[in-house]
């Protein structure tokens, strides 16, 4: 079953500078289940497009559906992780974690114990009463991780989530998404521009190109065995990577 | 076992420092007879007039009507900025409205309106909060708005995707998000509503720290004048204490540059 179907899909800034094109007639499909990412180098328009599906950003042209409705603005069911830390510093890890439930009027005996259930699937037991500005970039991550899923979206949209966490926190945070999504059953749409990290997590690969951004290529991921890092230097995996960096920077060059 | 002396910490000290030195200067320029009581009296002259003001009851009673006035105008302004500057901040045809209106009456002198307020309101108490709110209200209205914009925008996306609706986000986000600069605020303009002080009890009062004053300029009773002053100085000091408390009890996650 198809969650969500982006048609014909372009955004204009309007800047001083006279207008800017960032997006430019993009189209795919998200199937239930499934573990999209998004590749592209620096301001081609990945945010913008994830945004547009947010709700947050206006499109300028084409459809956006999301279980066949189409996007008008921001809703729940699609639950957003961003490029930046976005806790709210004045609540608890539980607090921020129960946030949407409370946003939908669930009660609040249901909410802190489905928001324990999100905190130690993420493996923030132990710090529930934190306040976030006490957090690690790291559970910084996984705490809006927790927050967004407690809110049981239909499909998550993030955006960078790991881009500022170190080399090893990130493969740590990748093997909890991979985790956690499969547990959970989520559909995703993950942006990033680290290719192993796109290869690890994706069922598909969307390659957009530099500005304005289009869809360069969709490449379906097949990988023997388990993804981990032992995974980093199989013979399939370095063969996608090489045909991502192809695509990639052969057009940096031109 | 013995407890370790507390280290002597500089910075706790410093507040001490700066008040012993001018208290230090101005004994020597009073009692060292540099300069006459007339211009400047003596520390004790001063303190005579603080106990007997305490004795007969008339300091306090001069101490809480200024306060009373004072916090009852800037109750006002402040329930009339709050909500006024956050829609401003958030509504564009809100602040198109009232920006250039606010922005004009906020240039007016307070002291040329006093005439206008005695003609319309009388010069009962209400002429004095009135006063203070003019003083106040254009000026905070303002800064809370600023406040409220620039409110993580980060925030109200996280918020706007996990289902808040337009009320909900007020609430739950721009409110808890700007309450330590709306704190910052309301401390600020608190100590502007003890300026126009004297302006509130410029006509008609017979009690208050600003009526003092201004009755004995009239007898060049500088002593008086200096106590008044000092008063006014130590309820504004008191004021500013009690609300920095304020803050850290209500926004204890709200770290500030300098701050240990
Ligand atoms: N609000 C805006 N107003 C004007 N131009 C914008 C705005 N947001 C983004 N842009 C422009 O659109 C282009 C795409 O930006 P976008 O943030 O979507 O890129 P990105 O692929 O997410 O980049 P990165 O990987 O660095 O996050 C950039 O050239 C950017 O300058
Ligand atoms: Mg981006």
């Amino acid at each position: 079953m198809e969650k969500l179907t982006v048609e014909h899909v372009s955004k204009i800034y309007n800047t001083p500078n006279g207008s800017l094109l960032a997006v430019k007639d993009v189209s795919f499909t998200v199937e239930e289940g499934e573990f999209v990412v998004i590749v592209g180098n620096s301001g081609c328009g990945k945010t913008s497009l994830l945004n547009m599906i947010g709700g947050l950003e206006e499109k300028t042209e084409g459809s956006i559906r999301v279980s066949g409705q189409e996007v008008t603005g921001p809703g729940p069911d699609r639950g957003m992780v961003f490029q930046g830390y976005s806790l709210f510093p004045w609540l608890t890890v539980q607090k921020n974690v129960e946030f949407g439930l409370k946003m939908r009027g669930i009660d609040a005996k249901t909410r802190a114990e489905t928001a324990r259930k999100y905190v130690s699937l993420v493996g923030l037991e132990g710090f529930a009463d934190t306040l976030p500005d006490a957090l690690s970039g790291g559970m910084k991550q996984r705490a809006a991780i927790a927050r967004t899923l407690a809110n049981a979206p239909e499909i998550l949209l993030m955006d960078e989530p790991f881009g500022a966490l170190d080399a090893q926190t990130r493969i740590v945070m990748q093997e909890l998404l991979a985790r956690v999504s499969r547990e959970t059953g989520s559909t995703v749409l993950f942006i990033t521009h680290d290719i192993d990290e796109a290869i690890l997590l994706g069922t598909r690969i969307l390659v957009m190109s530099r500005r304005p951004g289009t869809v360069q290529k969709i490449l379906p991921v097949s990988l023997p065995g388990k993804r981990d890092h032992t995974a980093l230097t199989s013979p399939e995996f370095l063969a996608l990577k090489r045909e991502i960096m192809d695509l990639l920077w052969t057009e940096q060059v031109l | 076992m013995k407890t370790a002396a507390k280290p002597f910490n500089l910075t706790r000290s410093l507040p001490a420092i700066s008040f012993l030195v001018i208290a230090t200067a101005w004994c020597v320029i009073t009692y060292g007879g540099l300069v006459g009581p007339l211009f400047v009296p003596s520390p004790t002259a001063v303190l005579e007039k603080i106990f007997s003001g305490l004795k007969d009851g008339s300091l306090l009673t001069h101490c809480w009507a200024s306060t009373r006035r004072v916090m009852i105008g800037w109750f006002f302004s402040a329930l009339a900025a709050l909500p006024g500057g956050m829609l401003m901040a958030r509504s564009k045809k809100f602040t198109a409205l009232l920006q250039p209106l606010i922005e004009f009456v906020r240039y007016l002198p307070v002291v040329a309106l006093v005439p206008l307020t005695i003609l319309y309101l009388g010069i009962g108490e209400t002429q004095k909060y009135m006063v203070i709110w003019l003083g106040t209200f254009f000026q905070l209205v303002l800064m809370v708005c600023d406040t409220v914009s620039s409110v993580d925008r980060n925030y109200l996306n996280a918020a706007r995707t996990l289902g808040a609706d337009r009320w909900q986000l007020y609430k739950e986000v721009i409110f808890p998000a700007s309450l330590p600069g709306l704190l910052d605020d309301f401390r600020l303009t608190i100590g502007w509503a003890w300026t126009y002080l004297v302006v509130a009890e410029m006509v008609a009062s017979s009690e208050g720290l600003g009526y003092i004053i201004l009755k004995s300029q009239r007898f060049l009773a500088t002593d008086t004048i200096f106590m008044g002053l000092i008063l006014i100085g130590l309820i504004g000091l008191l004021t500013d204490f009690l609300l920095r408390m304020l803050t850290r009890l209500l926004v204890p996650w709200y770290k500030r540059l300098g701050d240990t």
